[in-house]
């Protein structure tokens, strides 16, 4: 056995080489192109201190918590056999951890902003607020529906290829539709709403399903939840904005 | 002392965004399976580590990369910064008369040729730093038996990054329509997918969701508004939008073009992936 000091010792090595590329083309840009010195160095050196011991920190938690509470439950839901209590379950992690999501808080306002100077919605406070709430819980919605989609879909082992195909078949359909200032904010949203916490959990969660249920491929049925996360709500978004104008 | 409460607040801020995440998992596990979790003392350390190295990171981000990296995505696209950097190459073939006008004329789209590799360099960068992707990368390569190399598949979602960002760049640019490169992307991905190893599928559609989260998305964001207040004719709350877009989609076309070469260059590799997955699944 390593001792645990060498392999943090490690782990803070392969968090500082992933972080390295960053440095480097930051340095390149700003001495070279931009022709101008590194302002704030020493800010700058304890903020990458700060972000290599907590990448560190966070890739430890990953493989204690995350990982090992996904698979878990996976397997304990799938020896309950209760399909329901699964997919509630599923329902209400990508609901939940969609929600909170502030860099999906930060879409919707930004959209709200749009379709008030577009003229879809009066251009007051309370109008603006109202449009980011409904937009807001309407990613969080198609992303907990995304979740039982994918777990529906691991249970009964359908490949991913024809329900990914038919969301693509949609979103270009609806892009046909729907009011222009929107398809930016729908296509973007869909990047958004998957976050550092999210995947882990639910790359856990498929892949432990994937291989407690006879007849399925972790590799194969395991992956794909966070694709359909990232589809249902271009999806929604714009059927939102088509409802809205 | 100033960093320490800096760093208390945003140790809550992580809190509170866990903490639902925390209550699902924790009301499920005693409501509706009624079991002890097992090792929970080990979780729990895990989910404080979680917390705690995002914390920080987050925290590291806010001081040294967010402002920096926001402060060259707007000097990048600067006009007069392009304007230099058009008279410092082709200066010589430049007429009068653009040079007189320089404040009016519109810029070619070669000529923000430095953003473009600006925008190529730093998704490749922020990729390989991207907490969710490693995650998605460590299982990958578990549950492929370790025929799926973490590093191989972190470089191939960083091109499919790079390139996207840089093309999203050129589009905000020459101001073309989002949803035709979307619906092109689309169709590639289609077409890979008729003829990609089956097996890697699944993972190639979840790498492009994966990419875009903690440290990219500020940064491309930055770069997409900036270059959309600067260009003339663009507005940044329209045009602004797009660029996390061809960053979700490009993944998912490199990932595949990354397995589909492997295939073809080994198949010896892909024959033995194949085995140690079909064990895997015995």
């Amino acid at each position: 056995m390593k001792s645990p000091i060498i392999h943090f010792a490690k782990t803070i090595a392969s968090s500082a080489r992933d972080l390295a590329p960053i440095a480097i083309v930051i340095a390149f840009f700003q001495l070279f192109i931009l022709k101008q010195p590194i302002p704030n160095m020493d800010e700058i050196a304890l903020g990458s201190i700060l972000v290599v011991v907590g990448l560190t920190f966070f890739v430890y938690g990953l493989e204690m918590g995350l990982f090992p509470i996904g698979e878990s439950m996976a397997f304990s839901f799938a020896r309950k056999g209760s399909v329901f209590w699964l997919l509630t379950f599923a329902f209400c992690l990508g609901f939940g951890t969609t929600v909170a999501e502030p860099a999906l808080i930060a879409v919707s306002q930004k959209a709200a902003r749009i379709a008030a100077q577009g003229g879809v919605i009066e251009t007051t406070d309370i109008a603006i607020k109202q449009y980011a709430r409904g937009l807001k819980f309407t990613v969080a919605f198609s992303v907990g529906l995304a979740a039982i989609v994918g777990v529906l879909r691991i249970i009964k082992g359908w490949p991913i290829q024809w329900i990914i195909m038919g969301g693509y078949l949609l979103v270009v359909g609806m892009t046909m539709i729907a009011p222009v200032e929107i398809i930016g904010i729908a296509y973007d949203s869909g990047g958004v709403t998957t976050s550092t916490i999210t995947v882990p959990l639910m790359t856990a969660l498929g892949i432990g399903l994937a291989s407690s249920i006879k007849g399925r491929n972790p590799m194969l049925d395991g992956f794909g939840l966070i694709a359909l996360a990232s589809l249902t709500p271009m999806i929604f978004v714009m059927a939102y904005g088509m409802l809205y104008s | 002392m100033n960093e320490l409460i800096k760093f208390f607040w945003t140790f809550l801020h992580t809190i509170t965004d866990v903490l639902p995440i925390a209550g699902i998992i924790f009301g499920f596990q005693f409501l509706v399976i009624r079991k002890k979790i097992p090792n929970l003392k080990r979780v729990l350390t895990g989910f404080f580590y979680v917390i705690f190295g995002l914390a920080l990171f987050l925290q590291g981000l806010e001081d040294a990369l967010f402002p920096i990296g926001k402060l060259m995505a707007a000097q990048l696209t600067d006009p007069e910064f392009i304007r230099q950097s058009v008279f410092a190459s082709v200066a010589k073939t430049i007429p009068e008369t653009i040079a007189q006008g320089a404040q009016i004329i519109e810029f070619h789209w070669s000529q923000y040729f430095w953003v473009y590799i600006f925008a190529f360099t730093i998704g490749f960068s922020t990729t390989i730093a991207e907490p969710s992707l490693l995650a998605v990368a460590i299982k990958a390569n578990e549950v492929s038996g370790g025929s799926i190399g973490i590093w191989g598949l972190r470089i191939a979602v960083a091109i499919g990054v790079a390139f996207g960002i840089s093309l999203g760049s050129w589009r905000i640019v020459t101001g073309l329509p989002l949803h035709w490169f979307i619906i092109s992307g689309y169709i590639i991905v289609v077409i890979q997918t008729l003829y990609s190893p089956k097996l890697i599928i699944p993972l190639a559609y979840d790498s492009g969701g994966v990419t875009t989260s903690t440290v990219t998305v500020p940064i491309v964001a930055a770069l997409g508004i900036g270059l959309a207040t600067s260009v003339p004719g663009r507005s940044p709350l329209i045009d602004g939008f797009g660029l996390i877009a061809f960053a979700s989609l490009f993944p998912i076309i490199s990932v595949l073009a990354y397995a589909q070469l492997s295939e073809w260059y080994g198949k010896k590799n892909t024959e033995q992936f194949n085995k140690v997955t079909t064990k895997k699944r015995e």
